[in-house]
């Protein structure tokens, strides 16, 4: 309908977009083509069928609406009085069916070869919670949580008074992003913790569903280096609109030199990663499509945009936040502060030492070195549990813990588990309740301590208790 | 009617006017009139007059969900509370707007299009009905309990479902009620259709919105215990410790998803089959020509019925089937495609060489298979499985079902209540008005469900509060297209309320020149009682 003048009021509009600052896609009207040889496929198949229903609808249309304009009685037309033919019947029975055919047997093939996930160059796990998605590189030993990133998650939030117009990539981007090396057959293991979610990256192919209880698989092999972004394609509560995915692709040399940055090991190939028992043919093979994609090369430039990359505990660490202690972006000049100080602009040291450095300095940061089961003080343990309540806790039971109670979240202030038992408190935690997600997988013993002495003195609780890690890691 | 008793209000209206108490007889009479009613033609008014109240409700909801949609950010409600609105709008729209709206057409027609007096299970049907309001104040109730209405979509998947506060046992059990409301009606309509009809009239003389209603007496009865057994497995498992949906007891939260399509996709055809009657009937009124291939419409009806019990999985490709689980569902899904296009060839056909005027009806009828068509297309992009995985829970399946069921079912319900409401009333609508409302609701409802198309395939995922920028246009548009959609509704509205009360001028007995039927050869309005004795049928009359 239209669509001429449509077509051209979209380029337009994408001009417009390339001038504004604030990265964000253009808005567009078709399905995106992708960048896998399966997406072009299926992108095929879509117009194709496409097509199809063009021009049987502008058949019938056609047909209609030339008997609206002619045979009408205002025009003195008489009715004639036929109302059957058993050969038009069968005709227009027979012929459907038979273009219903010749759409099914490419469909079939395409099905066929999206289901096949067998002899993977890599395999990532991926387990939805809500809202955040974690990524365990089972071959590379790579691991960390990939959430929202803090500029969306503010300005997201109800009368925030930001601009989403204003935030790069608003709602499409995360702090850690999937990173996968191009040319490569990546497998995915999906799986959840709490509920259903979906992962959807419509440039690297179709949805699958991520369910608790169930691995489900899909692959995909990227023949582009770049940033491809998607989001939760299944509703999973509250903050479903918010747990989006990023995938960047990369030269496999840049692979390798991310992997090696998160403390992984680029090179170890196991049985379950590919599917397949570990043989030299299979390193050979892996070296071989590393050595192309390293004379494809101009990668880089994917790699500088959101160069930031953190070792599997600081990039568990990132998942709470760094720097940032309020939710509400009712202090601007604080989250700004907290941005400037963001590991993202920082160089990349894959050197433990430097790594809990740089931390060090970022804003508010927490004591961040101590290793589990140390002695926190009470200040730190104040100021980093305030931090992991604002970025998990705030969504539901507000940041001034009032909660919602017309929602079913209880409030903090005055609660009967924030300032009762202290092991129940911790248990609560660690095992969720109800609508509660489980934390004891994605929080380590000190966030845990920490977010549970912040809930016990903040709001105006002041039970003066002060939790351990310790005491923490003794519960679970 | 012998072995039901007349009621004592029965024998004082006899005796007093020959009629229904009115107003006039004092407000409790007839609110006991309205109570304790077992007519058909009263039973069909409530229930109309109950699911438009319900599609207002519904409206409003969706306005606003177009409300936060307008822009990307988080302007006006919470996401918590956003999700209960997609969940309340969908239980309200199906089970309380166009189901009981199609119940009701068929309370007032099919006894008048068979030529029998009155539903064959009259107390039974005033109970279906007075189940209804109930069901929904409980369901519209979770919006003030602990915990918030259900905010898992209206398709309850476990285990987001079982994070639901207080509302889970009344949303389980104002399932159960309208459910159960369904069945009787559906019992009703079947015993009614196979045992009463005129004697002069066979099976396959049978109007097409009697055939089309018959067969989807028989969906409701199929399925409607389906989702109550799977509504009932999640208050089980909620509150007595059974595990059929929890992997972690040894259950299966994917089993759920199977046995609701296994209701939701018959459902689906519950809510468009009586449109695909409605439609079949009105366009040979108007086009004065007999509906072309009516034995062929009433075969394509009972394919699409038999097909729509073997395609559920197709609503749920993403959830790792394995292989040949997804061909079969994508073949058998694409076959559906045959006989729909038969029925829509069939009325194109009907059309042709036919002698055509557009009043209203006729006008809403031929937006319905214009845009019903669109809305038949995109369903069969969406069988195509390796496409569905980019389509699946997108805008574009937004657009899909929107374009089935509102330009689809709600489209036809508007059509038949233009074409009847001059034999229930005995004036005729204002026309001008009609026209009028015909042509706002047809473009502003392509602006609000076309460009959500253009959503989808950008990628926007449904049943989301807030986006991503590249979104905010066509959300916009779409927003707009709602809001100007829905006040336009109110004209219709004002039509029909001054049919009821009367002001309008006098409908003849036959009301449309090319009607055929045994329900124009009565007055209008039609009495209070028809067909008491069997009809003569004249043959002309039959389909």
């Amino acid at each position: 309908m239209n669509k001429i003048s449509i077509l051209s009021r979209s380029g337009l509009v994408a001009l417009g977009a390339l001038a504004m600052s604030p990265a964000h896609a253009a808005w567009t009207l078709n399905m995106n083509e992708g960048v896998t040889d399966l997406t072009s496929k299926v992108f095929g198949l879509h117009m194709l069928i496409f097509w199809i229903c063009v021009v049987i609808g502008i058949g019938v249309f056609g047909v209609m609406l030339y008997s609206v304009i002619v045979h009408r009685k205002s025009r003195g037309f008489e009715a004639s009085h036929f109302h059957e033919s058993t050969v038009v019947e069968i005709a227009w029975t027979v012929v459907p069916f038979i273009i219903l055919i010749a759409v099914a047997i490419p469909a079939a093939g395409t099905l066929l070869q999206i289901e096949d996930s067998s002899n993977p160059d890599m395999t990532i796990r991926v387990t939805g919670h809500q809202w955040l998605w974690e990524y365990d590189y089972v071959d590379a030993n790579v691991h960390f949580f990939s959430r929202l990133d803090r500029d969306s998650d503010n300005a997201r939030r109800l009368n925030s008074g930001i601009d989403p117009n204003t935030v790069d990539n608003y709602l499409r981007n995360v702090d850690n992003p999937m990173v996968v090396p191009v040319d490569t057959k990546v497998r995915l293991l999906l799986t959840a913790s709490d509920v259903i979610h979906s992962w959807w990256v419509p440039e690297l192919g179709g949805k699958k569903d991520a369910i608790p209880g169930y691995i489900n698989d899909m692959w995909f092999q990227a023949n582009k280096p770049g940033v491809y972004r998607g989001q939760c394609a299944e509703l999973c509560g509250r903050g479903h609109a918010f747990m989006p995915i990023v995938v960047k692709v990369v030269s496999q040399s840049d692979y390798d030199a991310w992997v090696r940055e998160q403390g992984g090991n680029p090179n170890s190939d196991s049985e379950l990663a590919t599917g397949q028992p570990s043989t030299n043919e299979a390193n050979a093979q892996a070296q071989t499509s590393a050595d192309e994609s390293a004379t494809a090369g101009n990668a880089t430039e994917a790699r500088t945009e959101d160069g930031s990359t953190n070792d599997p505990q600081a990039a568990e660490e990132s998942i709470v936040g760094t720097g940032e202690s309020d939710n509400e972006g009712a202090d601007d000049a604080e989250a700004r502060e907290a941005e400037a100080s963001d590991d993202r602009g920082s160089p990349k040291v894959p050197d433990p030492d430097q790594e809990d450095q740089s931390s060090a300095s970022d804003s508010e940061q927490q004591d961040g070195s101590a290793a589990a089961g140390d002695e926190m003080s009470r200040d730190a343990l104040m100021s980093q549990g305030k931090e992991v309540y604002g970025n998990l806790c705030a969504a539901c039971h507000q940041p001034d813990g009032s909660g919602m109670p017309a929602a079913g979240f209880p409030a903090m202030k005055g609660s009967a588990v924030a300032t009762g038992d202290v092991g129940k408190h911790i248990s609560q935690i660690l095992n969720g309740k109800g609508a509660m997600p489980p934390y004891k997988g994605t929080l380590d013993d000190k966030q845990i301590a920490a977010v549970v002495t912040y809930e016990r003195n903040a709001f105006g609780n002041d039970t003066g208790d002060v939790v351990q890690p310790s005491q923490v890691a003794a519960q679970r | 009617m012998s072995t039901v008793n007349p009621t004592d209000t029965h024998h004082d209206h006899h005796d007093h006017h020959h009629g229904p108490v009115t107003l006039a007889d004092g407000v409790w009479p007839w609110m006991k009139r309205w109570i304790g009613t077992t007519n058909h033609k009263d039973l069909g008014t409530l229930y109309l007059i109950f699911s438009f109240t319900m599609l207002f409700i519904g409206g409003l909801m969706s306005l606003v969900i177009r409300a936060e949609l307008f822009a990307p950010g988080i302007q006006f409600v919470d996401p918590g509370f956003y999700n209960e609105m997609i969940t309340l709008h969908a239980l309200v729209m199906i089970f309380g707007g166009v189901m009981p709206a199609f119940v009701g057409l068929a309370n007032w027609m099919v006894p008048m299009m068979i030529g029998c007096s009155d539903l064959a299970l009259p107390r039974v049907n005033n109970w279906g009905f007075w189940i209804l309001p109930f069901a929904f104040t409980m369901l519209l109730g979770t919006l003030f309990v602990s915990g918030g209405a259900p905010a898992s979509g209206w398709t309850m998947y476990p285990p987001l479902v079982m994070q639901t506060g207080n509302a889970l046992p009344l949303m389980v059990f104002a399932i159960h009620l309208a459910g159960i409301s369904s069945i009787t009606g559906a019992i009703n309509i079947v015993v009614t259709i196979l045992n009463m009809r005129a004697p002069d009239m066979p099976l396959l003389k049978m109007p097409l919105f009697v055939w089309t209603w018959l067969i989807t007496a028989y969906l409701l009865i199929a399925v409607m215990p389906v989702l109550a057994g799977a509504v009932t497995m999640i208050l089980t498992d909620h509150f007595f410790g059974t595990t059929f949906f929890d992997a972690a007891g040894g259950g299966d939260p994917v089993l759920f998803q199977h046995i609701f399509w296994f209701f939701g996709h018959p459902e689906v055809y519950i809510m468009i089959l009586p449109a695909f009657g409605i439609v079949s009937t009105i366009i040979p009124a108007f086009a004065r020509k007999p509906l072309f291939g009516h034995d062929s419409m009433v075969y394509a009806v009972a394919s699409i019925a038999f097909l729509s019990f073997i395609v559920w999985a197709h609503h749920m490709f993403t959830v790792g089937m394995p292989v040949s689980a997804e061909l079969f569902f994508m073949f058998a899904t694409m076959l559906i495609a045959v006989p729909t296009g038969v029925k829509v060839f069939n009325w194109v056909a009907t059309m042709w060489r036919g002698s055509m005027t557009f009043e209203t009806p006729m006008l809403f009828a031929l937006g319905f298979v214009v845009l019903f068509t669109i809305g038949g297309f995109s369903g069969l992009m969406l069988a195509l499985t390796p496409v569905d995985f980019q389509y699946h829970d997108s805008y574009f399946v937004v657009a899909h079902f929107h374009y089935v069921l509102v330009p689809g079912a709600i489209f036809s319900i508007i059509a038949a209540i233009y074409y009847w409401i001059p034999k229930w009333t005995g004036v005729m609508y204002n026309e001008r008005l009609g026209q009028f409302h015909f042509w706002w609701s047809a473009i502003w409802i392509n602006v609000l469900f076309f460009p959500q198309h253009f959503l989808g395939l950008a990628g926007m995922p449904r049943r989301i509060p807030d986006y991503a920028v590249q979104f905010t246009d066509f959300n916009m548009i779409s927003s707009l297209g709602a809001l100007l959609f829905f006040l336009g509704q109110f004209v219709f509205i004002y039509n029909m309320i001054m049919c009821m009360r009367g002001a309008g001028k006098k409908a003849t007995g036959r009301v449309w020149e090319g009607a055929r039927g045994l329900e124009w050869t009565v007055a209008s309005p039609a009495p209070y009682h028809t067909f008491e004795q069997p009809p003569k049928i004249d043959p002309r009359e039959l389909a």
